[in-house]
């Protein structure tokens, strides 16, 4: 019997291999590993080196770059190179997390409504359709507002950094799942009647298994896309949310707040502005090829076989 | 020969627009013995799929029911009876999913129904690519790179998985090549005898019925109206029905149309079936009684039954 276990290649063998294949992807995730590791590096900097992120040295502003300060200091004088490091960690863990947070809640609505049909649609739909009907101004003023000691949270919990974070995590994913649950149940619709899902039905494939294996495979195009373009989407909103003053406050830097106090200094100090927009711009860009790369390992059309 | 699956006055009902039902099969009793091949023919629209579908379990009847093995199949027994009635559709390029490799495919049934392990499933396809006459190396690649009659061959392959005892096979053949049809047909009889099979046999085309199968059981509007060996029903047909399909055939050695042209007309919608006999408006037979009285399904011999109020070879 052993004989054939190496002829039969299981199908994630055959996805890994494929997206092995994709140039761009790997670079892409080679990229993104550098990145990962650059934001990381933060913590033996500030512990091995005693760089601190907050402090302010009024007599160092604008330092250019030196030995102690690889990147020199920014308008309050603070390092620049650490601020970028832990930026980094929350705005590539607020674009991670708000995607797939709202990217699932999506997808499992928009796949649950095509897949169920009937009265599940219908009100899963109707909720759907409400949420993106509400004015998204009022709603982030609202959401932004939420007193967390009420809903049973600490007071500590509710003034620290920590909350700021997950505020901003829960806002954007609640803003952000409805139009991959439409996306997702219209894949889903037409993927459902397909001979093959109702073979693997007339096996006695339960309702997950069909979903698992049947469409989610077969919809994956659209909702690859659809993250990779919300991941770039998200680390900008982030910013955006800040400047209205939910989430990530000052002094704790993201690349999105970083990249929006520098605004006003572009003429005096440009590097200020370039670092984090170069930053986010490689992430958008890696985030997207990698996708092009998730597309292929999924797609077997997508290469002819050697 | 023992029963293997019997149908028993099933219906099969639809909702339509406005209210009104879609009667895509009524009151259909039919069975299938062990090892037999029991065709379903009959034109496009007249219910065949629908009742193939009820057969495999993909569509619950609206009323009667389903036998196997002798065993009611209700919701607690159709699990286990799900593996042995396995399906084979039309389509060969819908029937597969594009984005699983062809040893996923065949081995799907016996995964879904736990059977066996990880390896044994793999070797399982392993051996069956080989039983359907396809190169081993095709268990690692995909559907889009065979034909259409190999593709067939792999869906074959996936009914096999779990030996099953039933096969409904709806249309198998009229997506592909003339010249790959009979391939495809011999490995369909050939599995039957490894395999010791049955098939419900779903055919517009009677030509091609008549290569594989025991009996035959001709559909019209979602009714049975003629049942009969497949010898008796083409030596004489006994519903005018079944005479225009058989005529419909061209066959060496006999002219088209031999009996006066093929039958008028399309087939009335199922929303709307006529009254009494529901092919009374495009029979060439037909009275007065035809289009008020529903003529029953009656036996003329031990290997024929017809709903007729006047069969052919009667009077
Ligand atoms: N899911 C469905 N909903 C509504 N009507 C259907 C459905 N499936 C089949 N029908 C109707 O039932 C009739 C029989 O269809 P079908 O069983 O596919 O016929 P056949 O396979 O003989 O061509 C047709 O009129 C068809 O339109
Ligand atoms: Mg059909």
């Amino acid at each position: 019997m052993s004989e054939f276990a190496d002829v039969a290649i299981g199908v994630w063998t055959l996805r890994w291999r494929r997206f092995r294949r994709h140039r761009t992807g790997m670079a892409s995730l080679f990229i993104l590993g550098v990145l990962v590791a650059f934001v990381l590096a933060a913590f033996p900097l500030q512990y091995f080196m005693g760089i601190d992120p907050d402090v302010t040295d009024l007599f160092a502003r604008f330092d250019p770059p030196s030995a102690q300060h690889l990147l020199g200091m920014d308008e309050a004088g603070r390092d620049v190179l650490i601020r970028l490091m832990i930026g980094g960690q929350i705005s590539l863990l607020v674009g991670v997390l708000a995607t797939l947070v709202g990217g699932i809640i999506g997808v499992l609505v928009g796949v649950a409504a095509g897949y169920f049909g009937g009265r599940l649609d219908g009100v899963l739909m109707r909720f759907t359709d409400g949420m993106i009907a509400l004015p998204l101004l009022p709603l982030l003023i609202v959401l932004g507002a939420i007193d967390l000691t009420k809903l049973g949270f600490s007071s500590d919990f509710a003034h620290s950094g920590a909350a700021g974070f997950w505020r901003i995590v829960v806002i954007i994913s609640i803003v952000d799942w409805t139009a991959i649950a439409r996306l997702v149940r219209a894949a889903t619709l037409q993927i459902r009647e397909r001979d093959y899902v109702r073979a693997a039905r007339a096996s006695g494939g339960s309702a997950l298994y069909m979903m698992g294996t049947h469409i989610l495979p077969n919809i994956a195009t659209p909702i690859i896309v659809s993250f990779t373009l919300t991941v770039g989407r998200v680390i900008l909103f982030e910013s955006v949310l800040s400047f209205l003053g939910f989430g990530v406050v000052p002094p704790t830097p993201s690349w999105g707040n970083m990249l929006n106090n520098a605004q006003e200094l572009v003429t005096t100090a440009p590097a200020l502005a370039v670092y984090p927009g170069l930053l986010i711009f490689v992430t958008v860009i890696a985030v997207n090829f990698l996708g092009d790369g998730l597309q292929h390992a999924f797609d077997p059309r997508s290469e002819r076989t050697p | 020969m023992s029963e293997l699956l019997g149908i028993d006055d099933v219906s099969v009902h639809f909702p339509a627009a406005g209210g009104r039902v879609v009667r895509a099969v009524e009151q259909v009793s039919l069975s299938i013995a062990a090892g037999e091949t029991l065709a379903l023919v009959g034109e496009s629209g007249s219910g065949k799929s629908t009742l193939g579908f009820a057969v495999a379990g993909l569509q619950a009847p609206t009323s009667g029911g389903l036998r196997f093995e002798g065993v009611p199949l209700t919701a607690s027994t159709w699990p286990a009876a799900r593996r042995k009635i396995q399906i084979v559709f039309q389509d060969p390029f819908g029937a597969l999913d594009p984005r699983m490799p062809i040893s996923s495919i065949i081995a799907e049934p016996l995964l879904i129904q736990r059977i066996g392990t990880a390896e044994s499933r793999r070797a399982r396809a392993a051996e069956l690519v080989a039983q359907v006459g396809l190169p081993r190396d095709a268990l690692n690649r995909y559907p889009h790179e065979f034909s259409g009659g190999q593709r067939q061959r792999i869906a074959i392959a996936r009914a096999l998985s779990p030996a099953p005892r039933l096969i409904v096979a709806d249309e198998p053949l009229s997506a592909l090549d003339v010249s790959i049809q009979s391939q495809v047909l011999n490995l369909m009889k050939e599995v039957q005898e490894t395999h010791a099979l049955s098939y419900l046999f779903i055919s517009h085309d009677l030509a091609v019925v008549n290569h594989l199968v025991d009996r035959v059981a001709v559909l019209y509007l979602g009714r049975l109206v003629e049942v009969a060996d497949r010898a008796a029903l083409f030596a004489a047909p006994a519903h005018h029905y079944t005479r225009a399909l058989l005529d419909a055939v061209p066959r060496i050695g006999r002219r088209r149309a031999r009996h006066g042209g093929t039958i008028k007309g399309e087939m009335p919608s199922p929303l709307n079936p006529p009254s009494g006999c529901v092919f009374h408006t495009r029979c060439p037979r037909a009275e007065a009684l035809c289009g008020a009285e529903v003529p029953v399904l009656r036996a003329l011999s031990d290997v024929q039954s017809v709903a007729c109020h006047f069969p052919l070879g009667s009077e």
